[in-house]
């Protein structure tokens, strides 16, 4: 059979050996499989002779759990103990690894590696388990219906013998067009708490390799000097001083004159020559404005009427709704500027090989990203470029940029040089605070009226800030008539049925580079949204679990009735009502990434001398929980993520530099800042959705509405420290 | 200049400018990963070793400053006993995400049981401060660090 070359090297770079069934879906979408030698497939499972099942991850694992969460599924059907299944990453192909909501795109986000997985993975896996027991038949001579796999053991009657005797024969079959999938009653490792992370050890002994960690013999380090303010390019450079620093190479002007290049023997002369380089800048495209003035831009353009009427509404009708109530609620809030700060700086390794070809090492977030913006850096077709997935320490979005920037800034620096040696780019804290992507600031300004009863009667909610999508290769999906979706989510589509609704949007101008973050727009939408819903409950003189329920009425709308079963879930579990002398609760219940989640903070002290988090009671109805304790661990994470931005960090510029250099001054949370963190897990037959990010978005205006309950004060612009807020 | 470290029992030669962190000594030049960089100001924790069994960041550690110290890092904790509880604690109770700072984090938990086999989540939160989680993985160390005690206390 003839073989592709990308297959070729692909089944080079697995070992596969002697007869290996691999099992893999087509880019037509049909199941096939082969032997190791006769793959006509990049596969998801492969089964070498000795019985040995490798998942093949195509989502990287930056802590969000793919790479125990996909094996899972795979060995669920196959019918393995989890130790007997192992993990890799994929190579970068976007026709056979790619995220199936994102088309033919190879990429982690939104909350949907498992989602996209889920079914994916699992034929993969039940594939090869009939594939495995029709070898089985054979050899046996029974009817393969009598036949089971369990804990990697196949049995028939008496009969039994481990996976590895069948592999051979198996991986001359067919494979089955349709294999069954096991039923939710068979499961023994989907929805088992006991499951342990397959990353947890080497994660603990120092064996974990991030792309932080590669040396490759005679490598270089590079990094780059940036300019102070974002635009900026740079003229020529004196590196007279740099040249003093032992293990100082060169350096270089980036060829799109964005920053230097300085390279070196290894790290740390890179940083010391580098902060040696003196840089001539032409600052003529350079961002000269103050975070206060960009601010004033967005405070301003939610005075004004919206550019986009998103939901279509009769915006007149709506504001006289309001105008003519019994009681009118109307606040407006401020989102700053938040970098992501992942704790494994930026970096990634180039490396060409004899023949040519062009090896990435990175803690790779959309393979593809980089894959073809290497295609056109240096002329080669896409089987040339190799992206070799490494452990990622955090993302939180900052990985996942459409325009592949740090992978095509080490490109950049790799094509300065005569390519005989790698280059390991490395970004340090500071390049990541001051030079990064940031969560966009963001406006919204918010008035609800309600009549004498204490209904709702309009809703009108005007958002202003940068979009994120526009300009990207995402554009086609996520922005519709002019409204970049991202902006707005979680006030628009929000499952909440509140009568007289205007959402109106205004883009205003490029402050700086943005890129989603942890939750993206629910980031601010699910704060001016909660905040309200207690507002308007306080107005009503309700209490505000039961004026939220009242909007989430019809149980025959499934969105409203698990939006709904979450928030009664948290209340009761926190003892909503209930809390000790010296306790103040505050709630908030929002849907993201196809998941509910409602959060109850409980809080101590007061905003002068200090607020104490003592507990954050959280549920969650994310569908089947596949991996019920990583479910758990993405809450507590995304819980504290938010907490903690919400609580003390924003971004600021003067004069069009950014003023915050290094965690100092950026503060990340620490393990005092929240006593307890409890999850409860909504039991649900549903298919799996997000969980990575929709912890996030109900954490801090459950915080803001426990300290408006125990002092009065609202916050209304963030982070809260700056609003009069100490924290314990 | 050559400077003679001791690391992890064993004697290491290295060539390096004085004033050289000693956390990019152990990481580019002795080759030694499981420590980490995370912000260069003693500021995160990612890069803690024990300097002579107490806890301490290699990124203001320079290297001319710890010739005859015993230096140990993540590779050798599974060597001591307390070292081997906490990493038994934090596979029990899966406490790492993206686990880049868990390095530092088991360093100074370790550090921590050393000091004080019993600590209260109070003592915990108060010695663990300066070790920064991204992923937010607090409470579960919080845990892991009592769960280690518990193990030892056998």
């Amino acid at each position: 059979m003839t073989l592709t070359s990308s297959r070729r090297s692909f089944l080079k770079g697995v070992a596969a050996v002697g007869a290996a069934l691999v099992v893999g879906i087509r880019t037509d979408g049909a199941l096939a499989a082969a032997s190791g030698e006769t793959a006509q497939f990049n596969p998801f499972v492969k089964i070498d002779a000795d019985g040995t099942v490798t998942a093949i991850v195509k989502h990287f694992e930056k802590g969000q759990g793919p790479a125990t969460g996909l094996p899972t599924l795979i060995a669920e059907e196959i019918g393995l103990r989890m130790d007997q299944i192992e993990y890799e990453f994929a190579p970068s192909n976007p026709q056979i690894y790619n995220n199936l909501l994102f088309g033919a795109f190879q990429g982690t986000g939104g909350s949907t590696a498992m989602a996209n997985s889920w079914l994916q993975y699992r034929q993969a896996g039940a594939a090869a388990r009939e594939m495995l027991i029709a070898a089985a038949a054979q050899s046996w001579g029974v009817d393969r219906t009598g036949i089971t796999i369990e804990e990697g053991i196949v049995k028939a009657g008496d009969r039994s013998a481990p996976i590895a005797e069948f592999v051979a024969a198996a991986s001359q079959l067919e494979a089955p067009a349709e294999p069954r999938l096991k039923e939710p009653s068979e499961f023994h490792l989907i929805g088992n708490d006991s499951i342990r992370r397959k990353d947890s050890a080497i994660k603990g002994n120092g064996q974990a390799m991030y792309a932080m960690d590669v040396h490759l013999p005679n490598q270089m380090v590079a990094m780059i000097k940036r300019p102070e303010s974002r635009g900026a390019t740079a003229i020529g450079f004196d590196d007279s001083a740099s040249k003093e620093v032992k293990g100082y190479i060169n350096a270089a002007v980036l060829p799109n004159s964005a920053g230097v290049a300085v390279y070196a023997e290894n790290t740390w002369a890179a940083i010391q020559a580098r902060d040696a380089l003196e840089v001539e800048w032409d600052m003529s495209g350079a961002e000269t404005r103050s975070s206060d003035q960009i601010k004033a831009e967005i405070m301003a353009a939610l005075d004004a009427e919206a550019t986009y009427n998103v939901n279509k509404a009769d915006v007149a009708a709506v504001s006289a709704a309001i105008d003519g109530a019994e009681k009118v609620i109307e606040k407006t809030f401020y989102f700053p500027l938040l970098a992501h700060a992942p704790m494994e700086p930026l970096n990634c390794t180039i490396e060409q090989t004899a023949e040519g070809e062009i090896i990435l090492h990175d803690g790779a977030q959309m393979p593809t990203g980089p894959h073809m913006a290497y295609q056109e850096i240096f002329g080669l077709p896409a089987e040339k470029i190799h992206i070799k997935t490494m452990l990622a320490g955090g993302s939180f979005g900052r990985r996942a940029t459409p325009d592949a920037d740090y992978q095509v800034e080490a490109a950049l620096a790799f094509v300065l040089t005569d390519r005989s040696r790698p280059v390991k780019l490395v970004w340090t804290r500071e390049d990541d605070i001051r030079s990064g992507y940031y969560r966009p600031a963001f406006g919204h300004k918010v008035r609800v009226g309600l009549n004498a009863a204490g209904d709702i009667v309009g809703w009108q909610h005007q958002v202003a800030g940068q979009p994120i999508i526009k300009g990207t290769l995402f554009e086609a999906f996520m922005v519709h008539d002019g409204v970049d979706l991202t902006s707005v989510e979680g006030v628009a589509e929000s499952p909440y049925q509140i009568p007289g609704m205007a959402i109106g949007l205004t883009d205003t101008e490029k402050a700086t580079s943005v890129l989603w973050w942890r939750s993206v727009g629910h980031t601010h939408t699910a704060y001016a949204m909660e905040v309200m819903m207690d507002l308007a409950a306080k107005a009503a003189g309700a209490d505000p679990v039961e004026f939220r329920l009242a909007y989430l009425a019809d149980s025959t709308d499934p969105d409203q009735r698990r939006k709904a079963g979450v928030l009664r879930l948290a209340a009761e579990k926190a003892g909503w009502g209930t809390v000790a002398d010296g306790r103040v609760q505050g709630i908030a219940v929002h849907k993201s990434f196809g998941s509910y989640v409602a959060e109850v903070v409980e809080i101590s002290g007061n905003p002068d001398d200090g607020i104490k988090i003592e507990k954050v009671t959280c549920a969650v109805d994310c569908g089947i929980a596949v991996n019920p304790d990583v479910v758990r661990a993405q809450m507590e994470g995304g819980i504290g993520y938010g907490l903690g931005h919400a609580m003390r960090d924003q971004i600021t510029l003067t004069d069009g530099a950014v003023d915050q250099y290094n965690f100092p001054d950026y503060e990340p949370l620490r393990i005092g800042d929240i006593a307890q963190i409890d999850v409860h897990i909504v039991p649900s037959a549903e298919a799996p959705t997000g969980v990575g990010e929709p912890g996030t978005p109900p954490a801090p205006p459950a915080l803001a509405n426990a300290i408006a309950a125990l002092s009065g004060e609202l916050v209304t612009a963030l982070p809260m420290v700056e609003d009069g807020v100490a924290f314990a | 200049m050559a400077f003679t470290l001791n690391l992890n029992g064993e004697p290491r030669t290295v060539d390096a400018e004085p004033d050289t962190p000693l956390l990019w000594v152990i990481r580019d030049e002795l080759k030694l990963t499981g420590t980490k960089f995370g912000c260069g100001v003693a500021s995160c924790g990612a890069c803690t070793v024990h300097l002579d069994g107490a806890p301490a960041r290699s990124c203001q550690t320079y290297v001319e400053d710890v010739e005859g110290v015993e230096i140990t890092t993540i590779e050798a904790m599974s060597e001591t006993a307390i070292g081997a509880a906490v990493q038994q604690a934090w596979i029990e109770l899966d406490v790492v995400q993206c686990g880049y700072c868990q390095s530092g984090q088991i360093m100074s938990a370790v550090g921590l049981l050393a000091e004080n086999p019993k600590p209260s989540s109070e003592e915990i939160d108060d010695y663990m401060s300066g070790n920064a989680c991204r992923c937010a993985t607090y409470q579960r160390i919080r845990a892991g660090i009592h769960r280690a005690a518990e193990i030892l206390e056998g």
